[in-house]
């Protein structure tokens, strides 16, 4: 059923325009006899479907972004309901303060007692505000330290959900030095003694998404990036526009599909059909079984074996095809 | 990530030192017409016996600047590439070169507005080196060491595959020589002509100071001008001791897109080296000349107290 907030991207225009007519056709029913309109119904829930389908199998990399970025696309709190149970929200990176662009805590996944952390983008303007759009200071970076340090102690698996912009570029974020941070925390995913599987299950924004995918396994949604450079900075700096973003988008690889051909990311999570954003429920329960039979297989590895595993999986990307 | 766009030569001792490029002086086109010549080149040609100081915009004798390693009268460090770094660092300017390991070029067929290839090839010519990273061992003040120096000249410094095979070789030589490393930052940032394989080097380059960790090897970074980007966000900041050249920008985020961000103007000395050292993330700041001394003190203390570990 359609609601007023549903977000439509440019290119699912047609969709948006059939399932007005369908929201207009449940109206019209209330008021006629039941089953008048059932056959139209159907033949425009078909046609919508169809057509989401076929839109959905030939995005490009720049409709892919846009479908990264959706603002209903599954965000860490969504995962960490649909897949966490007795979620223990740990917060503050005991330096300076707690940043709620990354939210992290203790849980457990499928039964199994686990440390999980990830971006958090927000929803609406105040939890948007409140988690930074998902811009990571380094007390972020530094709590997800803390967090992994936690994990190693008590041998917990690391599970962590990358969906960032990038982290943020503000004085502040400078002065405390965003740059050791970042590099402390993606040093830390990669010295980890216990598994560690990222998701990347919107956008993998940079050094601000690295700092958490330093893992032994890192899983892409069918419609993520994850990327250097927004194609919009990239475009900004080597066209000194912005208006080269799509072009960008395609040139720097960025979808989930170049990514596994480069063997930068593992192995792709496929979203229903119009997107994770148009059935989460199922999304998630899609992510939970890849990362439940990942964590099985790391679980065989002692603590040498998986830094060893994580060294080869990164010294290996660009020398295989060299 | 900041603009990785390599300085104009004007900036850059680089196109005006003799001893890191051949001269090209007597070419065909002065021969013909000499006044051709100097009007094309007139600004940065390397015969340029003047150089402008980018603080101060005051002209300087060459064969003076040369002798004061590229600093100029009012302090400001100028850019130098590998072949001055090394000359300046190791004891009587001896060391062995090591090649870094050759990679995929332009692995994604990327075109900007020029394509990456055609980038590579002008930087080649213009700095004589392959990409941006040179690795050379000798004494630090009698502490042998492994040197990894970053060229701004070749493309901004930025960090590609073959920057990360540079840096993984230098870390890699230093556990054959049982040396230090010694890294000499400089870069806009990653490589965004290669993609995410250059966001790779990031955890590439950090995998590889764990072996010097290991191995128990000193890790000694020497930040110079500019060092921002995912260099910084990497081997720049997980050095042992980290020293930087003065007045040295050194950020994750550079200016210009702090600035849009907060639509404000930046503070005055927000980012340098002394910035830096105040906020707890450099622990020396240390002129040009007195470098290889600092250096090897920090080395050969260091060193010592390992062996005495070991022994």
């Amino acid at each position: 059923m359609s609601t007023p907030t549903r977000h439509y991207l440019d290119f699912e225009r047609p969709v948006a325009e059939i399932e007005s007519k369908l929201d207009e056709l449940a109206k019209l029913s209330a008021s006629h006899e039941p089953g008048v309109f059932d056959a139209e119904i159907e033949a425009l829930r078909g046609r919508a479907e169809r057509f989401r389908r076929d839109v959905y199998g030939r995005l490009d990399p720049w409709q892919k972004t846009q479908v990264a970025r959706h603002p209903d696309r599954p965000h860490l709190g969504d995962y960490l309901r649909g897949l966490v149970e007795d979620f223990v929200e740990l917060r503050g990176d005991r330096v300076f303060g707690d940043d709620q662009a990354v939210v992290g805590g203790l849980g457990r996944f499928r039964g199994t007692a686990v440390a999980v952390l990830g971006h958090e983008k927000g929803r609406d303007t105040e939890t948007r505000l409140k988690h930074n759009f998902g811009m990571a200071r380094p007390e972020g970076y530094r709590k997800a330290v803390r967090l992994m340090d936690l994990a190693e102690r008590f041998g917990l698996p690391v599970l962590t959900f990358v969906d960032t912009a990038g982290a943020y570029p503000g004085v502040g974020a400078e002065e405390r030095g965003q740059g050791e941070a970042i590099a402390r925390s993606t040093e830390r995913g990669l010295t980890l003694g216990t598994p560690m599987i990222t998701t990347i299950t919107g956008e993998g924004g940079s050094g601000g998404a690295l700092a958490l995918a330093g893992a032994n396994k890192v899983l892409i949604l069918e419609h993520s990036i994850y990327s250097v450079i927004s194609p919009e900075a990239g475009s900004s700096i080597l066209f000194r526009d912005r208006a080269q973003a799509a072009h960008m988008a395609r040139s720097m690889k960025i979808t989930a599909q170049d990514l596994i051909g480069l063997k930068i990311v593992d192995c792709i999570i496929a979203e229903p059909t119009g997107g994770a954003h148009a059935d989460p429920a199922a999304a998630i329960a899609a992510v939970g079984d890849v990362i439940e039979d990942e964590l099985k297989a790391l679980s065989m590895l002692t603590a040498e074996g998986l830094r060893q595993q994580r060294a080869e999986r990164f010294y290996a990307i660009g020398r295989s095809f060299g | 990530m900041s603009d990785p766009t390599p300085p104009k030569p004007a900036d850059d001792p680089r196109t005006t030192a003799p001893s890191e490029r051949p001269r090209r002086g007597s070419g065909w086109l002065s021969k013909i017409a000499p006044g051709v010549r100097s009007l094309v080149q007139r600004k940065d040609t390397p015969d340029n016996l003047w150089v402008k100081c980018p603080e101060t915009g005051e002209m300087i004798y060459r064969a003076d600047l040369d002798a004061a390693m590229w600093v100029t009268p009012s302090g400001h460090h100028m850019r130098i590439g590998p072949g001055l770094r090394f000359q300046y660092t190791f004891d009587a300017g001896r060391y062995d070169s090591v090649t870094a390991p050759g990679v995929r070029e332009d692995p994604l067929g990327f075109v900007d507005q020029k394509p990456y290839p055609e980038r590579l090839s002008a930087a080649r010519k213009a700095t004589g080196a392959r990409d941006t990273v040179a690795i050379g061992f000798g004494d630090i003040h009698r502490t042998p060491a492994v040197a990894m120096v970053q060229d701004f000249a070749f493309m901004g410094g930025s960090l590609g595959m073959a920057a990360g095979e540079g840096f993984i070789k230098a870390a890699e030589t230093a556990l054959e020589r049982d040396a230090p490393l010694v890294a000499f930052t400089a870069a806009g940032g990653a490589r965004m002509q290669e993609g995410a394989l250059s966001l790779m080097q990031m955890a590439r380059t950090t995998l590889a100071i764990q072996q010097l960790k290991a191995a128990r090897l000193p890790y000694v970074v020497v930040l110079t001008d500019p060092t921002t980007g995912g260099v910084t966000a990497s081997y720049a900041m997980l050095g042992d001791v980290h020293l930087a050249e003065p007045g040295a920008l050194i950020g994750f985020a550079g200016p210009r897109v702090i600035e849009q961000t907060i639509r404000e103007t930046l503070p005055e000395g927000f980012q340098r080296s002394e910035y830096l050292m105040d906020h707890g993330m450099v622990d020396q700041v240390v002129n040009r000349r007195e470098l290889p001394q600092r250096l090897g003190a920090v080395l050969s203390i260091l060193m010592q107290g390992r062996n005495r570990k070991a022994a």
